[in-house]
């Protein structure tokens, strides 16, 4: 029974918050609401069974029990009476609530969460901790941070949402998509914060690219957007090579020299069938296309049999949404082995002589390798050298670095 | 003629504040808003949430840019106020917006404080 309640909690306590946020329109009260409800299903669960609907008894309970302490406290507060009688007189059974509204529920509190009125901080960690249930303990290990910093995030945007009045709903009509980009980039943030971080094993550390799929697969149960599709699909796709992105030494092994055998299978088919039904909307978005280039490398049994001329037409239309010149730059590299190092060399050339990416490193390590392929070795150690001196993490000196003297032992004499 | 009078404030000074010092200038606030309506020279005098419920709206080719916080450039000047009712953040916002100079300028959302409300809700003592 202990089992089947720590089930519970962490498989419906979100689902209930979301609710009695709603019901009760406060998240402090909400939390203390359910905190009681669970209190009470540890007396009552062992002696009377589960109920049928664990999540619709604890928003009950949690109700009842809020309505309970505050009637106490309104002995001494007239004000806090006049709120009590509302909720007592106002509010459905949650039992009778059908799935769709408790679905909007969870969706109100994820828009909320992921208001662009609070900062992109305030909204990974109010996220973090409201949707997904981590404590702030562990969302300041994940951010490497102190509990306190996280703590005062999520109050200072509660304290927002209160007193600037950001309402606990599903944005409808032209808004519903602007709202949906901040959720999105949400979610791809928490997911980069556990991919780049992936530094070897370390078992204390909440793993954020798993919160982030979780959300990625909660967004697309509710509200199935392609682009969100695509975000869950890019997501897991990256996800799928993960381990086989660094080498036990912690070093960076690039794609072609990836054990495409060790590459995730559930990940790899769960992503393609994302894909698949992003892509047939009709609508074309940056994490669909993203996704889609991922997924083009996920179906190639080996290297040399990439389907450059796809992933060459799929950076074409990313292009044509997201004038990034990082975005230009991923284009080149896909071109250049699509139509030979000359004309992707051209192409780098071409971006490079905007000034925009002058000082990052990966422009002038893509340079550099092109400059390699064409036997052009001293012009590429210089491009190597600059692309040495630019780079910040140590994992990626070390790759280019080794590139430098690779490159060195092929100088003719 | 009309005069606009703006308050500048630190708010770390209020934090410093006891709870009775607080109260003493929200009591002459609301003194000094009478006298003024009784010797006729009050349009309207409002107090504000704290800068931290800021949120910063602007429109740019078209699309809109919402983030938090107060507005912070210092080489813009305030060039007016429209003073809003609406139902919530997302509709203040909305209504921001659309206000023409959110396309060159920036508008600040603040929301308004209920002092007379606040006054009158004091725990009793």
């Amino acid at each position: 029974m202990q089992d089947a309640i720590s089930a519970i909690h962490r498989n419906d306590s979100r689902r209930a918050l979301a609710t009695l946020v709603r019901l009760l329109g406060d998240f402090d009260l909400a939390e203390e609401a359910l905190q009681d409800a669970f209190i009470a299903a540890s007396e009552q669960w062992p002696r009377d069974g589960l109920p049928n609907n664990p999540s619709a008894w604890l928003v009950s309970t949690g109700r009842f029990k809020t309505i309970d302490r505050l009637r106490r406290r309104a002995r001494f507060d007239s004000l806090l009476g006049e709120l009590v009688t509302t909720l007592d007189e106002n509010v459905p059974d949650p039992g009778d609530m059908s799935d769709l509204e408790l679905a909007d529920d969870r969706l109100r509190l994820i828009f909320i969460c992921c208001h662009p009125a609070l900062s992109p901080d305030a909204q990974v960690a109010l996220t973090l901790r409201e949707v997904c249930g981590l404590t702030t303990e562990e969302i300041a290990h994940a951010f490497l941070t102190s509990p306190s910093t996280i703590a005062q995030r999520i109050v200072r945007a509660k304290t927002k949402i209160r007193d600037a009045q950001i309402p606990y709903e599903v944005p409808t009509g032209r808004g519903l998509a602007e709202r949906l980009e901040v959720v999105n980039q949400v979610v791809y943030l928490v997911f980069n914060e556990g991919y780049t971080a992936s530094m070897g094993p370390d078992l204390i550390r909440v793993d954020m690219s798993e919160e982030a799929i979780y959300l990625g697969r909660l967004l697309v149960d509710l509200l199935p957007d392609p682009e969100t599709r695509g975000l869950l699909a890019l997501m897991l796709l990256h996800d799928s090579r993960r381990e086989q992105r660094t080498s036990e030494s912690g070093d960076f092994v690039l794609l072609p020299d990836q054990d495409r055998s060790k590459w995730n299978r559930d990940r790899i088919d769960e992503g393609l069938s994302h894909v698949q039904e992003a892509l047939s909307s009709g609508v074309l978005g940056p994490y669909m296309l993203q996704a889609a280039i991922a997924a083009a490398h996920a179906v190639a049994p080996s290297a040399e049999s990439t389907d450059w001329d796809r992933i060459a037409e799929l950076y074409d239309h990313l292009v044509d949404l997201d004038q990034s010149p990082v975005v230009a730059l991923n284009r080149a590299a896909a071109v250049a082995m699509r139509d030979g190092p000359e004309v992707g060399l051209a192409l780098i050339d071409e971006i490079l002589a905007t000034g925009d990416l002058d000082e990052y490193h990966l422009a002038h390590s893509a340079k550099a390798d092109l400059l390699r392929r064409l036997g052009k070795t001293s012009e590429a150690r210089a491009s190597y050298q600059r692309a040495l001196d630019l780079a910040q993490q140590e994992p990626e000196r070390r790759f280019l670095s080794r590139r430098l003297a690779e490159t060195e032992d092929t100088t003719p004499r | 003629m009309k005069y606009l009078c703006l308050v500048y404030v630190e708010e770390a000074k209020f934090d410093a504040m006891t709870q009775a010092e607080i109260e003493t200038i929200e009591d002459e606030s609301l003194a000094n808003d009478r006298e003024l309506e009784a010797a006729g020279h009050l349009i309207m005098a409002q107090a504000l949430e704290s800068v931290k419920t800021a949120t910063t709206v602007r429109m740019r080719n078209g699309k809109l840019s919402t983030t938090d916080g107060p507005f912070a450039e210092t080489k813009e000047q305030l060039g007016g106020f429209v003073f809003i009712d609406a139902k919530d953040l997302n509709e203040a916002i909305r209504i921001a917006s659309r206000i023409p100079l959110a396309r060159v300028g920036t508008i600040e959302v603040r929301p308004a404080m209920d002092l007379l409300r606040k006054v009158e809700e004091r725990p009793p003592r």
